[in-house]
Parts: C-alpha cells; sequence; structure tokens
C-alpha cells in the first residue's frame, strides 16, 4: 500500500494562515513533510518610496503577536542606515520593552496557543483538587493558583461548561487521545493556570505599556531614539512597571517553569515528543542590552549538534531560495540581491486519510515562504537555538538555568534536542529574561539619575544613499531587516524572519527545512486526528505573517554594506 | 432625557424578543455570576461604565445588564483574513473587572482561529456547523483584509483551498450582523497601501450586506465589546458616520479631548523629541500628530485598562482608524499641513472646524514666535 497524505489547514491557535500536510505509511508513521504558508501581504513591496521614519510602525504591522518586534527591528534598521546611535536611555527602553514582551508573548504561547496540546481538558474532570494540589508542591515550592478551593473551582467551571454540551473555542478537539500523558491532577493543575495565565498576561500588556503607550502595536520607539520621556522620568511610572513586572515574573517563576518540569516528568517517554528536532544547525543573535557592557544572550550558529563549539555569523553566508516558493527565479540569492515577484499555481486535487481535497504538488512551487539557507544549510531559529549557542559560548547564565533544569528533571542534554525540548528552551529563555529584566530596569533608573536625554536629532541627506541592517532575537528566534534609502526614501526593504528560517520549503538543493525535517519518522495514532503534529508545529511557535515578505533588493553592492553588529541598541 | 424615550422603548422591546429565542446555554448568566463569586453590583457597575462609554443616559445602565443576560442567544463567528492576529490579540486584553472576558465566554464563541483547540478538518467542521445551526443568527466577525487580485488567490483557507474572499462572502450570506474589526477588514489596512499588491479591500466593499467598522490598528478591547453590546441591546446598527463607524466611539477628534490640547491653545509644541516641550508634555502637532483628523476615543479611553497611549507616551497620533491613512497620513512624523483643507472637509462637528482654524493661526503666530526663541537659544548656548 502506498502512503497516504494527512492534510491539516488551517493550523489553528498560530499566528497567521499555515497548511501542514504529512504522507503516512501503513504503520502510520510520517515518511515526507510539507510546510506551506497560504497568505500573501506584499508588505515589504508597500515600504517602497516611503519616508524611512515610517519603516518601524509599518513594518510593526507584519505581526501583532510579537508586535514590537518588527517596530525595534525596522527603526533600528534605519539607524544602523543612518549612522544614528540613540541615547543610552533609549537603548535601556528598548531592551526593557523587549522583555516585557518576552514575559508576555512566551506566557501566551505555552498556556493559550501550545497548551491544550499537552493539556487535556476534558481529563482534568476527574482529578481529586485535594490530590492535585499536594502534588503542586512537588513541581514549584511556592505553587501559584493551585489551592484545593481553587481547583475544586476550576473544576467545576470546567464541569458546568462540559456538561452543557456547548464547548465554544474547545468543541471537537483531540480530548482523550492517546498522547496525552498528564494524569487527572496534572491536567487540573494545567488547567487552573491557562486560566490564570488570561489574567497574567493582561497585566504583562500593562506592564509593556508603560513604556510603549499600548499592547499590541506600542507607539513609542522613533528613528534616534524613545518618545516616552515623560514616562521614564515619572517615578510613578516606575514603581508601576516594578509592580506589574513583580506579578508577572512570580507567575512565570511558580507556574509556567512548574509545568514545564511537570511535562519533563509525564512526557519524558513519549515517543511523539522525543524526536522533533530534524534540522541540528542553529542560529541565534545577541540580545538583551544590560547595561553599557553587556548583553544576557550572545549570537552564533551551533553546527550538526555539536555544543561544544560555537560559530560567529557570516552575513554573506545567508541566502534565500524560491525553488518551490510561489515566487520566480530558480537560484538562491543573497537578500540583497533577492527578487520577489509572485507566481502562484496553487494546489491539486488528491486523496487524503479524511477524503478528497486540494493537496500540495511537492514537485512544484507550494508556499509563500521562501527557503533561507546559511552556507547552503537549513537552520533552526528560536529560544532551542538561543540556548543552544549560548550553552555552546559558555554564557554562564544560560548553562546554569540549563544545568539545573536538566539536574532537576533527570533528562540529559540529548534531551534539549527533542519537541520537549523546544518547549522547555522556552521557559527557560523566559525565566532567564524575567531573572535580569531587572537589571535593565535599574541600569535605567541609575542612568536617568544624571541623564534625562531620550533622543539624538539626525539629518537624511537627500542626496545621500543609505544601507543599513538589524539583526537581534525575537521571540520566535533571529530576527533581521535590511534596508536601503535613496533620495530621503526608502529604496528597498527586507525582512528575513524566524518564520520563514524554521517554515520553508525544501530548497533546490533537496535541503530540508525544520519544520519539514521535525516532522520525519513521527507515529501518529490517528491520521484523521493528527494532535502529535499540531504539537510539534506549535512548539516552533509558528508566526506566519511574520514569514511571508519578499522584497527587492537588487544591485546593493557589498562593499556599501555596513557590516556593523547591530547590538549597539538594546538589541532584542 | 425625551429624545431617548423611543429609543429606550425600542430597546426593551428588543430585548424581549431575544428572551424569547431559545438560550444556546442553559444556565442564566446570573447563575453564573454568582457562582464565580461576581455580585450583582459588581454587574451593574460594569453594565454602568458600558452605558457611559456609550454615551448614554443612565437610564440605559439596566438595559445593557438584560442585554448581557441574553448574550448567550447570539453566537460568534471570527474570520481571519490578511491580517497580523492584532485585533485579536487586543481583544484577549480585554478586561480588568474579568466581567468583559465572562461575556465573551458565555457568548457562545463557535469559531475563532487563534483560540479554538480544534484545527484542520475538526476546525472547518466547526465553522460549517456554526454557519449552518445558526443561519440568520450569528454575528460575524473578519479580522484582516479580503485579498481580491486575481481571483482572491492571495489567501486560501482548509483543506479544499477556498480563498478568504469565497469565505467571507459565504459566512456573510446567513450572518445577523457583520462588524469589521481592525482596520484591515475596515478598510484595507496596511496590505491595501500603495501599491496593494493583493489587492486588499475593506469587507463592505467585497459583500453586499451591511457592515460596522469598528477600525483602529488595533481597536482597544472597549470598542469591540462596545459594539457588540450595542447590538446586543438594539438589535439594529448603531447610529454610524459616513464611513460606518459607531458615533459612539468614533464621534470626536483625538485632537478634541486630548490632555495635551491645552498646549495646542496655548501655541506650546514639542519641537524635537526629547526636547523640553517632550518632557512637560506639550502638543505633538508638529511632530506629526494626526489627532486633529483622526476621529476615535483613545484620548479617553487608552489602551491596555487605560494605561497609556501614543500620545501620553509623548507619540502622535498616526491616524489609524481612518481609511487609508498609511497613505494619506504619511510621513507620519510630520504634520500635513497641506492636507488641512481636506481634514477639515471631512469633519462632522462645525464646532470643532471653527476652533481648529482658530489654532492654525495660532500655530503660525506661534511658528514666528519660535525663530525668535531659537535664535534666543543658539546666542545663550
Amino acid at each position: 500500500m502506498s502512503n497516504r497524505r494527512v492534510v491539516i489547514d488551517p493550523i489553528t491557535r498560530i499566528e497567521g494562515h499555515l497548511r501542514i500536510e504529512v504522507e503516512v505509511d501503513d504503520n502510520n508513521v510520517v515518511q515526507k513533510a510539507y510546510s506551506s504558508s497560504t497568505l500573501w501581504r506584499g508588505i515589504e513591496l508597500i515600504l517602497k518610496g516611503r519616508d524611512p521614519r515610517d519603516a518601524g510602525l509599518m513594518a510593526q504591522r507584519i505581526c501583532g503577536v510579537c508586535t514590537y518586534s518588527h517596530y525595534k527591528a525596522g527603526v533600528e534598521a534605519v539607524e544602523n542606515a543612518l549612522g544614528v546611535e540613540a541615547p543610552y536611555n533609549a537603548k535601556l527602553v528598548r531592551s526593557l520593552l523587549n522583555a516585557s514582551l518576552y514575559m508576555h508573548d512566551h506566557v501566551v504561547h505555552f498556556y493559550h496557543l501550545h497548551g491544550l496540546d499537552w493539556v487535556d481538558i476534558v481529563s482534568a474532570l476527574s482529578a481529586d483538587p485535594k490530590k492535585a494540589s499536594e502534588l503542586a508542591f512537588k513541581y514549584a515550592d511556592l505553587p501559584i493558583a493551585t489551592g484545593t478551593d481553587e481547583l475544586t473551582a476550576v473544576q467545576k467551571r470546567v464541569k458546568e461548561f462540559v456538561d452543557k454540551g456547548q464547548l465554544g473555542p474547545f468543541a471537537n478537539a483531540y480530548w482523550g487521545n492517546g498522547t496525552y500523558k498528564f494524569s487527572p491532577e496534572q491536567n487540573l493543575i494545567a488547567v487552573s493556570h491557562y486560566l490564570k495565565a488570561l489574567e497574567v498576561q493582561r497585566v504583562a500588556a500593562q506592564m509593556f505599556a508603560i513604556f510603549g503607550a499600548k499592547q499590541p502595536h506600542p507607539q513609542s520607539l522613533v528613528v534616534g531614539g524613545v518618545t516616552c520621556v515623560r514616562d521614564i522620568l515619572s517615578p510613578t511610572r516606575l514603581a508601576q512597571w516594578l509592580e506589574k513586572y513583580k506579578i508577572v515574573k512570580d507567575f512565570i517563576d511558580r507556574a509556567y517553569q512548574a509545568d514545564i518540569v511537570m511535562a519533563a516528568e509525564a512526557y519524558g517517554t513519549e515517543e511523539s515528543v522525543l524526536g522533533g528536532v530534524g534540522v541540528k544547525n542553529f542560529l541565534a543573535a545577541e540580545g538583551f542590552q544590560l547595561n553599557r557592557t553587556e548583553h544576557l544572550f550572545q549570537g552564533g550558529i551551533v553546527k550538526g549538534g555539536d555544543i561544544s563549539q560555537a560559530f560567529d555569523i557570516d552575513d554573506l553566508k545567508i541566502e534565500e531560495d524560491v525553488t518551490h516558493a510561489w515566487y520566480k527565479g530558480t537560484k538562491p540569492l543573497q537578500p540583497w540581491d533577492g527578487v520577489t515577484d509572485p507566481d502562484y499555481t496553487g494546489f491539486v486535487d488528491g486523496d487524503t486519510v479524511n477524503g478528497e481535497a486540494k493537496i500540495i504538488d511537492e514537485n512544484a512551487k507550494y508556499t509563500w515562504v521562501k527557503a533561507p539557507r546559511y552556507d547552503g544549510e537549513a537552520m533552526e531559529v528560536g529560544p532551542l537555538s538561543c540556548l543552544l549557542v549560548n550553552y555552546a559560548r559558555g554564557n554562564k547564565k544560560v548553562q546554569a538555568e540549563v544545568g539545573a533544569f536538566l539536574e532537576r528533571t533527570g533528562l540529559p542534554v540529548a534531551a534539549l534536542f527533542t519537541t520537549l525540548g523546544r518547549t522547555a528552551a522556552r521557559m527557560l529563555q523566559t525565566k532567564l529574561i524575567s531573572d535580569n529584566a531587572i537589571t535593565i530596569f535599574n541600569s535605567l533608573v541609575e542612568n536617568i539619575k544624571t541623564d534625562d536625554s531620550t533622543y539624538t536629532k539626525f539629518e537624511i541627506d537627500n542626496d545621500k544613499e543609505y544601507v543599513g541592517r538589524f539583526i537581534g532575537e525575537v521571540p520566535r528566534g533571529t530576527l533581521s531587516h535590511w534596508v536601503r534609502i535613496k533620495n530621503g526614501l526608502i529604496e528597498n526593504y527586507q525582512a528575513v524572519v524566524p518564520t520563514t528560517w524554521n517554515a520553508g520549503p525544501v530548497d533546490g538543493n533537496g535541503v530540508v527545512g525544520p519544520y519539514e525535517a521535525s516532522l520525519v519518522g513521527l507515529k501518529i495514532e490517528d491520521p484523521t486526528k493528527p494532535l502529535e503534529v499540531l504539537r510539534i508545529i506549535h512548539s516552533f511557535d509558528p508566526c506566519m505573517s511574520c514569514s511571508v515578505h519578499v522584497m527587492d533588493m537588487k544591485g546593493v553592492e557589498l562593499s556599501e554594506f555596513k557590516v556593523n553588529p547591530m547590538s549597539s541598541g538594546a538589541s532584542c | 432625557m425625551n429624545n431617548f424615550d423611543a429609543l429606550y422603548a425600542k430597546a426593551k422591546d428588543r430585548i424581549q424578543a431575544l428572551h424569547e429565542l431559545p438560550s444556546i446555554k442553559e444556565q442564566p448568566i446570573e447563575e453564573m455570576l454568582e457562582k464565580r463569586g461576581i455580585e450583582r453590583r459588581d454587574f451593574m457597575k460594569w453594565a454602568a461604565g458600558i452605558t457611559a462609554m456609550l454615551a448614554l443616559p443612565s437610564q440605559f445602565t439596566p438595559l445593557f445588564a438584560e442585554a448581557a443576560k441574553v448574550a448567550d442567544r447570539l453566537p460568534l463567528v471570527w474570520l481571519h483574513m490578511a491580517e497580523c492576529t492584532g485585533c485579536s490579540e487586543s481583544l484577549i486584553r480585554s478586561d480588568a473587572p474579568t466581567i468583559d472576558s465572562l461575556i465573551f465566554d458565555y457568548i457562545s464563541l463557535e469559531y475563532h482561529e487563534t483560540l479554538m483547540a480544534a484545527a484542520g478538518w475538526q476546525a472547518e467542521a466547526n465553522l460549517e456547523h456554526a454557519l449552518e445551526k445558526y443561519k440568520g443568527n450569528y454575528i460575524l466577525l473578519v479580522e484582516g483584509g479580503v485579498p481580491t487580485a486575481n481571483n482572491g488567490q492571495y489567501l486560501t483557507l482548509g483543506a479544499h483551498g477556498r480563498t478568504g474572499l469565497d469565505l467571507t462572502r459565504a459566512a456573510a450570506k446567513d450572518a445577523a450582523a457583520i462588524f469589521s474589526i481592525g482596520t484591515c477588514s475596515s478598510f484595507g489596512g496596511i496590505q491595501a497601501a500603495a501599491p496593494n499588491p493583493t489587492g486588499a479591500k475593506g469587507v463592505d466593499k467585497v459583500v453586499s450586506q451591511p457592515v460596522i467598522n469598528v477600525p483602529g490598528c488595533p481597536p482597544s478591547a472597549n470598542n469591540i465589546v462596545g459594539t457588540l453590546m450595542h447590538f446586543l441591546l438594539f438589535g439594529t446598527l448603531p447610529a454610524l458616520d459616513r464611513y460606518s463607524r459607531p458615533k459612539w466611539a468614533y464621534g470626536h477628534r483625538i485632537h478634541d479631548l486630548c490632555e495635551r490640547r491645552g498646549h495646542f491653545d496655548a501655541g506650546e509644541f514639542v519641537e524635537s523629541f526629547g526636547d523640553d516641550g517632550a518632557k512637560d508634555g506639550w502638543c505633538l502637532y508638529k511632530q506629526g500628530c494626526k489627532g486633529p483628523y483622526t476621529f476615535n476615543n483613545c484620548s479617553t479611553e487608552r489602551f491596555n485598562q487605560g494605561t497609556s497611549w501614543p500620545i501620553q507616551a509623548g507619540h502622535g497620533c498616526m491616524g489609524c482608524s481612518e481609511p487609508d491613512f498609511w497613505d494619506t497620513m504619511g510621513p507620519l512624523e510630520k504634520p500635513l499641513q497641506s492636507r488641512l483643507v481636506m481634514g477639515l472637509n471631512k469633519s462632522v462637528d462645525d464646532v470643532g472646524t471653527i476652533l481648529l482654524t482658530a489654532t492654525v493661526a495660532g500655530i503660525g503666530a506661534h511658528a514666528v514666535a519660535s525663530i525668535f526663541m531659537n535664535k534666543k537659544d543658539e546666542k545663550e548656548g
């Protein structure tokens, strides 16, 4: 019997529009996988001919989930091009905003987007709240939202909801699937945290908005600095930030961390989460300025899963391939030579395990996402990459955090290279950021005692041509923006974003990207209800709107290119 | 108060009619509130808040409370088109007395790709089920512009590769009401900015049914929830402006109620980000603030439970709730001197127009004054 096709479209609980297809054999083991983004918006084309000062606010509209990431990237790419250095206060505020963003984004991702892949809500109904309450102390010294009274109330609330038979957003999911491994008590703890996280994320958004104006889509950065000078100089605003920070950090320490430790225990032997890392090359950029001399994370590349060493990033080795993407062109091009010419060919009729459908023709083009390669190789980006690169670099903070987690869970280093490891890495990264955000805050408080500058004036010379780039870490991995300014206007703009690295199709040389490689070899319990696939894809935290960007950077000579490590700003 | 009597009577009839519809959920909201430890007094406070926000007299407060109780009769279907998910994110930030999210729990959210547990075929089945079962009764909310170029090929959804355009039209067909949530579904948004490579359009341009626009990038959670509440209460479209925006939210300029308005009138402007004027909270008009041309309630409602808003954070308004603002309001950090007249033509209240004209003269006078001041500064420096 030949392979059977499984189509999952839409992949829900993500940002944007994604289709995943897999081919399974007679034993329901995935032989091949294809990733397709089904939306194209063309934002970089729209940026052409605009005032460079508008790049940040416009690029920000690429994504409202990792909102801020593209704002900061757009502003700092233009600063880099113009040779503008924002004041130290502005750098610290940007770094602080970035920390606030991660503390929001990763929590929402784990609980509200990824959580239902690990947590069976229906199973929580048969839990004993008292036992669950006691069990919570196994995973945290001071558990949160797990008192017997609270868990009883949560259970009652869920029961009433289920009894009504009107599950709303929880309807028709995969409850009862054999690869859900939490006990009823563990599920109840996690459901309680799911609800608590809805509250906490509101506080995290407020914490961000104190210096960011609003969340999503902040509006307090400009080329040259930040505008929130009154908020920075106000002791009340600073104290408000601190207060909200404590609430969110508390949740990260006592719930998020605990739930990942719990997942490591429950899922430690579940085969379907112990693969999921097909591409073993990892790329990460420097991020989180803590003070005048230090960044929390360093950048680099880990090759072939060897964390005994890390390599420096060389811009010249980044290329994008469109062999299987819906654009014209056949050979891989460097970003500054990239061409964008839509060439949509659509899907073909085919059979799937759920019946007739439109399916991907894997020999043709099949996605709006290009395939970025580094020196011809696919790279995974994201929290796991960030930790592995920093581990390899000998980053003491990262080594200590990762080491403590492995010791606590009894897992070997090899466990990091799994779906479970990827999900755990996101928590560990959040923990590192939330622990160190206070250092950024203190640096700011210290500095404003003697310095209240927030903005650097600059001129744009219409007769000059400027080229610049931002590269940094954002919640989903390494992001770079590339800008070229001519006659005082944006001549070209390109974003190479995290999800492009991860979700891209196979390239012209047959090299497979992280999403597609992660699924091969996966055994699926019931191909008509492919929970295992969702779990792996969600572990990457897909952000499809981000990934679908293309631009024309034709004709930029390398010699003009300022390869100035953008770490100057509070690069994220 | 007499002006409102007819409206009040109409709203009462509406609630009566809703009461007669079968309930989707068996448990009345009073019971739910009680079980969750929310007192009736808190609930009424919330209703009073919504009443005030909609600029209605307080006699309407009990009606909102009534409306919330029958909210479960109306299932919601939320579609994602060409968008960034920022509007959904804004929605989940709603609100500090968690009663708003309770309402959303209670309203039957039948389909929402960012929040729903099901995926793929199961998700599609949920949508089909909702459109069929609640035919004529569901509220359709759309986030994102609709790509229309080349028959809508720039967005497909589902295993059968249906275009977003096709899906929007199909879902609109039997909706009780259609709300475009955010600037993208209202007016096309960022992807519709020139040269609009995908032919993205607002929902009202691709369906024949009436559509209420709730623009903003993103709109505040208050405006999303308030619009729903209005529909539940009156069962009709709210009073709308020429862009089909509810007047209760979009009836005033940002400028009209801006906290920095006094500085505008006094001719005190931020001349450069980070200068002394910026530290003192002066007017941002000269830094490109589009508050005078933008209709929205940000200056009173703010964002994230009143935490802040762009002008408080020292950045001008960029006009994000106006049609085509990316093209008409840019460059965003420069004032729209030449477009002032066009902006005035758009205005809906003459008093504001006169005020604005007066202050434009003020800016001119101030500009002259500031030339002298700058010279003085130079000497001192």
